[in-house]
């Protein structure tokens, strides 16, 4: 490392030769020059590292067939959209899988599923990260001037669902004075809003609200039909009450400027409906209703049977024991918990790894650098510092794009937006290691002629990197947790798989036990790490050992 | 063992003139003169906080003094007033200043992380480029010369405090100075260990190296220096042959002083 450096480094000098070279204040050319050169050295001897970076990039690598069809929907959303299969969980069912399979066909097209948190579904569209959005869209004219929609594939309406034993709520004015649960931003919560007299309690997922009116917490949820029928009506403890409230329809989300596709979306759903290939679908998840018989005006027979709605009801029904649910535990849940988790790991070394670096560079330009840098510098740090990191993500993925045409994949976005968030931190770290280190220190590497950044280089930095492993590793096992945030830019990692698969068995005991556990069993070997490294690096605290007398006299005897 | 008597003036190693410090306008060093010849151990008293120690530190450019010229060995520095502009010319002066000038501290300041070989063997390496194995060698020959063969692999905290500032009078040597300043070297020892020090920089005097030495060892001043200067607020109040300040000091500040150690 030394030699690299005093061969490239613009000091070098020879004995006896008299070197001419500014030692008071570095000056700033040279400065981010002499950084870089560093930041060489540094990679060039942990070869490792760069080994890392280019393993868990190649781990996110990922290639498109020839002629899919990328969909995007959030299969946390739950039946009978699309969930998670419970006999094999990487795979989704859900009337939706069924639908875009059928145009998928229609089209010649591959159908390829692209998990999306439901909020970003849109601006996910509009990044191009699917073609197209299928999941229980509505059509709303807000939503109809950033995309365009298909024609509807279903139509529905609100659902008012009480407990068995509440008779005087059959309608939105009677629920005047009561607590009614229902989806965030959802049209339910727009009509409940409406009504005025009636106390909200918004839910993010449908399975806690059911529980809750179960539990009688809510006197009533007010949810789309589907969901009401999958979510509150197998429960034992809950009925359906009075008429359908409201009208909504769903359309699948297109670019405006896909006009192509949309017409042949359009025609292959025509023909589904024509042919009666989507009232099959519908008919299998028990969803087709008396609205629908109206809205596409199809009054045939029905002749499929409700399969997949029975297969939904079996598997929610049936009692677990607990043998069975460590079977699944183990033979189902944690090969993707563990590829979740290994997602989690590359995420969180790559950024800190990348955060260390970039830490660095931003405490020394705070400290060293001259005026516009060093200020610079400490702007980022102080706004860095005092924004949330899940803004931050969400400007690095959704912002960028339409600000400067920068177009990040999810894994470089999310590990771009931890490494600079965590830098701030880092960099601060690195601060009070620095200025913990007695000026006494600086002035003796001066006074032996040594240039301030060759004292920073050999003499600072050194003693306070071993200061700043404690702070560090605490960072570093909270980015393992705050990893967590980026599943809002469409980030597959452990906690985001948890959610979706407690979703399956509404199961948060087990499940959350076990990915505490993994949290814990990734953390700890770096905790360990970092003591050991503590330890090596404690210099001040060793005594002396035979060895080290063996050694020197071995020496001073080749001397 | 060199000949003491005979000091040739117009062999001068340090020159200084009319030197003048300030902090925040408090005046600390006020128009110091003071020549040293090649050879001569000189040793600066004076009652704390007199300006000794930052006359020292001026003279290795770890204080920028405000006004006035130093000449060490060839390199020049000269400053008109305080506000006089340092440009880059001037720190790479005081760069060659501290190249050829060792500085011993009153409390070591060994690096912690090193042991007392690699000490040693760090400046010649980043600042001179000498390769490893040359600056092993001279380390370990400078470190058997103040007595620290056997703790080459020590870290400085397996080192008593005697020897720390061996190691670090070492550490200065490694880099050839021409000049070795030392402030207040053995303060911070225990009575002890005082010896052991003040044994290495008289021998470094037989071996004819030029040393300047801010003390409190008046028993080391009068059996070894060449020359004795009392500073006293920010001057120079008289300096002579040790015999001359010790048992006849013309200055009445200078006899006052000295009744407090006898």
């Amino acid at each position: 490392m030394k030699r690299v450096y005093e061969n490239s480094c613009v000091q070098r000098m020879k004995s006896g030769q008299r070197i001419i070279a500014p030692t008071q204040s570095i000056s700033f050319g040279c400065f981010f020059i002499r950084w870089a050169l560093y930041l060489q050295d540094i990679l060039k001897k942990n070869f490792v590292i760069a080994f890392l970076f280019i393993l868990t990039f190649n781990l996110f690598a990922q290639t498109a067939p020839q002629k899919t069809l990328r969909w995007g929907a959030d299969s946390e959303g739950g039946a009978p959209f699309i969930f998670p299969d419970p006999q094999n969980p990487s795979r989704q069912l859900g009337f939706e899988v069924d639908l875009v399979a059928a145009i998928a066909a229609e089209l010649q097209r591959e159908p390829v599923f692209v998990q999306n948190q439901w909020d970003g579904l849109v601006p996910g569209l509009r990044i191009d990260n699917y073609d197209i959005v299928v999941n229980g869209l509505e059509i709303t004219p807000d939503r109809e001037q950033e995309i365009n929609f298909s024609i509807p594939y279903y139509a529905t309406f609100e659902q008012l669902t009480v407990r068995k034993d509440t008779y005087d709520l059959n309608s939105l004015q009677d629920c005047a004075g009561k607590t009614v649960g229902t989806l965030k931003a959802s049209l339910a919560e727009r009509i409940l809003q409406a009504q005025g007299n009636i106390e909200i309690r918004p839910y993010d997922g449908q399975i806690t609200a059911y529980e809750d009116l179960a539990l009688g917490r809510l006197d009533a949820v007010l949810m789309d039909h589907p969901i009401a029928l999958y979510y509150g009506y197998p429960n034992p403890k809950l009925k359906f009450a009075g008429d359908p409230i409201g009208e909504m329809k769903y359309g699948i989300g297109l670019r405006k400027e896909d006009t192509a596709l949309l017409q042949e979306i359009n025609e292959a759903l025509r023909r589904l409906i024509a042919n009666g290939t989507l009232r099959a679908i519908y008919e299998r998840w028990n969803m087709w209703t008396p609205r629908l018989t109206e809205f596409f005006q199809d009054t045939r027979a029905s002749n499929t049977p409700a399969t997949s709605w029975q297969a939904f009801l079996r598997e929610h029904q049936l009692e677990k024991t607990w043998r069975d649910k460590l079977r699944k535990y183990f033979k189902d849940y944690l090969p993707l918990l563990t590829r979740a988790a290994v997602t989690t790991v590359g995420l969180s070394v790559s950024s800190m790894l990348l955060a260390i670096l970039f830490g660095l560079l931003l405490a020394l330009t705070r400290l060293y650098a001259p005026a516009p840098f060093s200020t610079l510098a400490t702007v980022y740090i102080e706004a860095v510092r005092g924004t949330p990191l899940l803004v931050q993500l969400l400007f690095i993925y959704y912002a960028l794009p339409q600000l400067l045409g920068i177009k990040l994949s999810p894994v470089i976005a999310a590990i771009a937006g931890l490494a600079f968030n965590y830098a701030a931190y880092e960099a601060e770290n690195y601060r009070a290691g620095i200025l913990s280190i007695p000026r006494s220190q600086m002035e003796a590497a001066l006074a032996l002629g040594m240039t301030r950044w060759q004292s920073l280089q050999h003499v600072i930095i050194p003693q306070a990197l071993r200061l700043v492993i404690p702070p560090v590793t605490n960072d570093f096992i909270s980015l393992i947790k705050d990893s967590s945030v980026v599943s809002v830019i469409a980030m597959v990692e452990l906690t985001r798989e948890y959610q979706r698969l407690a979703g399956i068995d509404f199961d948060y005991l087990g499940l959350g036990l076990l990915v505490a556990a993994m949290y814990f069993v990734i953390g700890f070997p770096f905790v360990r790490l970092a003591g050991w490294a503590e330890k090596y690096f404690a210099f001040d605290r060793r005594l002396p050992d035979k060895k080290q007398k063996a050694n020197g006299q071995e020496q001073m005897a080749k001397a | 063992m060199k000949e003491k008597t005979v000091i040739d003036k117009s062999n001068v190693v340090v020159a200084v003139r009319n030197l003048h410090k300030s902090f925040h306008g408090n005046a600390v060093i006020k128009g110091v003169d003071l020549q040293v010849a090649p050879r001569e151990l000189t040793v600066l008293i004076g009652p704390s906080g007199c300006g000794k120690s930052t006359f020292l530190r001026c003279l290795n450019g770890l204080e920028i003094f405000d006004q006035g010229k130093i000449s060490i060995s060839g390199i020049h520095l000269e400053r008109a007033s305080a506000r006089a502009p340092l440009d880059n010319q001037f720190h790479a002066r005081v760069r060659e200043l501290r190249m050829s000038v060792g500085m011993v501290f009153q409390s070591f300041n060994l690096f912690p992380h090193l042991t007392a070989l690699e000490n040693v063997m760090k400046a010649p390496m980043v600042v001179k480029g000498v390769s490893v194995d040359d600056a092993k060698r001279k380390a370990l020959e400078l470190l058997g010369k103040v007595g620290l063969a056997s703790h080459t692999q020590h870290y400085p905290s397996q080192l008593s405090g005697g020897q720390q500032q061996r190691a670090a009078i070492a550490r200065a040597l490694a880099m050839e100075p021409r000049v070795m300043l030392y402030d207040e070297p053995t303060s911070a020892l225990d009575p002890g260990l005082v010896d052991e020090v003040l044994l290495v920089m008289k021998q470094l005097d037989d071996e004819g190296m030029t040393q300047i030495v801010v003390t409190h060892e008046m028993r080391f001043a009068r059996d070894v220096a060449d020359k004795v200067v009392y500073f006293e607020d920010g001057n120079i109040v008289e300096s002579g042959p040790p015999e001359e300040i010790f048992s006849a000091p013309k200055d009445e500040r200078t006899r006052k002083f000295l009744k407090k150690f006898l």
